[in-house]
């Protein structure tokens, strides 16, 4: 069964349009991050599969209903991107307000002990920290027990301990068969603990399917260097690269292993000049992404990547 | 799916907000016995033929509850603001359950202001019948209602900056034109805009204690539009309101 399934989805804020044209099927069970830069789309997407939103066009539907009929029947716990909690009450208090809000919630003590909150769990919640706060809203969300987790930039503000020990939690949630969709900026934070990334820019989805080839299609550096009339595809059989293509007399690739790359790329071309590495960011290899998007795909047409969108096209 | 447990906690944060309590049933009683003190021996204030710390005992139960009604408005902007909303948002928490939790929480707040100055009054010489007591809180009470809507409407429009300065002046405008501070001239200008007021119906309740009958149609006919109209305001504010503030 389909856990969330959008279609042709639009939302725009004044002149912005924050999202253009999303499609995105996630099955029941399945693990998928929604990767991309700020700005891309990623929080507006997740209002509307939350039913916070209403899309100008376009259909969210959540275990088969609206998502109003998911948030009722208590199937949806979230973790939304901004937040804090209310206060005068204890951390205890406030996950069993909640708690008592849901048909089957989990129990709170176990909701505490998951969020590693035990030892909080008589504070009151306007004296936590940063990180405190982030662990007591993700409680709120589990303890809904719910069939979907939604969360939205979940570790921003955690420390690494805290980020160690969220990600250990969450996998032990995945594995009991729960669907979980979780918004992030990191690469590696998909990586790690998604099945599958979406990749959003620019308000669409550029590009979904299984995060180790995500990785490898985002890459982690790009080498840059001038070197006329290579040939493309020698480039790309290179250990090390996974897209090569030219500007003008220089070459860019994008490399899982900039370090094989660079070094069989000079065995290979001894004459390779005016050489640059650097790290892609996100924006940067998402920016690629939708430039390139077709050329990309047409380059490289045996990678099973489910989807790369064109940048130009409005779908 | 208790949605009492969420009134219950409501109510439990209310009480645990300590300055909040204090000044809000602390700021009418002041006031009152400042007023009153000065005035106590006075048993026909303005030709009303009600005494000065009656008529200010129920003037000031108008200024208290009104102000108590609709501080669940800065208590829902401050939710909104830490984005509290959106969290309930998501939850199956009903509407009809969030605003009962938010109007009983507001309510007991309003009852307790009026306990307050109902001990106040007596200890400035008020006294009446029982039967007199009751029917005075009772009609207070259902001509709070509007103000409860009012209270639910602003929370969701305004922000925590804002809603401080719109909840002083709101008030002070409708105390004072409601005749909280000094009977409203039974006739001219300040009666007809009064009379068009809900505030205006509160302070009237007074006249029970004399063995009046305050509302009258007119009475009822501003108090139910005030209610009909600021509900469906507060329902759509509530309705629009699931954005991130």
């Amino acid at each position: 069964m389909t856990a969330i399934e959008v279609r042709g989805l639009c939302k725009s804020y004044g002149s912005v349009q924050a999202v253009r044209g999303v499609d995105v099927s996630i099955g029941e069970g399945e693990t998928v991050a929604l990767l991309g830069p700020n700005g891309a789309g990623k929080s507006t997407t997740i209002d509307m599969i939350l039913g916070l939103a209403e899309p100008d066009a376009g259909e969210v539907s959540v275990f088969g209903g609206t998502p109003t009929a998911a948030v009722d029947a208590g199937w949806i716990g979230a973790m939304l991107q901004t937040g804090a909690l209310i206060r005068d009450l204890s951390v205890r208090e406030l996950v069993e307000m909640v708690a008592s809000l849901y048909p089957s919630p989990l129990p709170v003590a176990e909701a505490l002990e998951l969020t590693g909150l035990g030892e909080l769990a008589n504070h009151r919640t306007q004296k936590l920290s940063g990180g405190e706060t982030q662990r007591v809203r993700f409680a709120v969300a589990l303890v809904a027990n719910p069939k979907l987790l939604v969360l939205d930039e979940p570790t921003v503000a955690m420390d690494v301990e805290g980020r160690r020990s969220f990600w250990a939690t969450m996998r032990e949630l995945a594995s009991h068969g729960r669907t979980i969709l979780f918004a992030t900026h990191y690469l590696e934070e998909a990586d790690a603990y998604a099945d599958r990334a979406v990749l959003m820019a620019h308000g669409r989805v550029v590009a979904d399917g299984p995060t180790n080839e995500i990785k490898a299609r985002v890459g982690t550096r790009t080498i840059k260097a001038t070197l006329p009339g290579v040939d493309l595809d020698a480039l790309r059989a290179l250990p090390g690269v996974s897209a090569a293509e030219r500007r003008g007399e220089a070459v860019v690739l994008s490399c899982a292993d900039s370090d094989a790359a660079i070094r069989a790329l000079l065995r290979a071309h001894p004459d390779a000049r005016d050489i640059e590495i650097a790290a892609a960011g996100l924006e940067e290899a998402f920016l690629e992404l939708t430039a390139d998007g077709v050329e990309a795909s047409a380059a490289t047409p045996g990678e099973d990547l489910q989807r790369v969108a064109s940048g130009t096209g409005v779908a | 799916m208790s949605s009492l447990a969420y009134t219950r906690y409501e109510l439990l944060r209310v009480l645990r907000n300590r300055r909040f309590f204090f000044l809000s049933l602390g700021f009418p009683l002041v006031l009152y016995f400042l007023i009153a003190s000065s005035a106590r021996h006075t048993t026909n204030l303005a030709k009303t033929g009600i005494s000065a710390p009656l008529y200010f005992m129920v003037g000031m139960i108008a200024f208290g509850t009104m102000g108590a009604m609709l501080s669940s408005g800065a208590r829902i902007a401050a939710e909104r603001a830490v984005g509290w909303n959106r969290q309930l948002r998501i939850s199956p928490l009903s509407t009809r359950s969030y605003l009962r939790a938010k109007v009983l929480t507001a309510y007991l707040m309003a009852l307790l202001s009026m306990v307050a100055l109902y001990v106040a009054g007596a200890a400035e010489g008020v006294s009446m019948s029982a039967s007199h007591w009751l029917s005075m809180t009772l009609l207070i009470l259902v001509c709070l209602v509007p103000f409860a809507a009012l209270g639910i409407a602003v929370g969701h429009v305004l922000t925590p900056d804002s809603i401080g300065p719109a909840m002083g002046g709101g008030i002070a405008l409708l105390a004072f034109l409601g005749g909280t501070w000094f009977p409203i001239p039974s006739h001219g200008f300040l009666h007809d805009i009064g009379q068009a007021l809900p505030s205006y119906w509160l302070v009237q309740a007074s006249h029970i204690a004399i063995g009046g009958h305050p509302m009258g149609t007119k009475g009822w006919a501003v108090i139910a539009a005030w209610t009909l109209v600021l509900a469906a305001v507060a329902r759509r504010a509530y309705r629009r309101d699931t954005g991130r503030v």
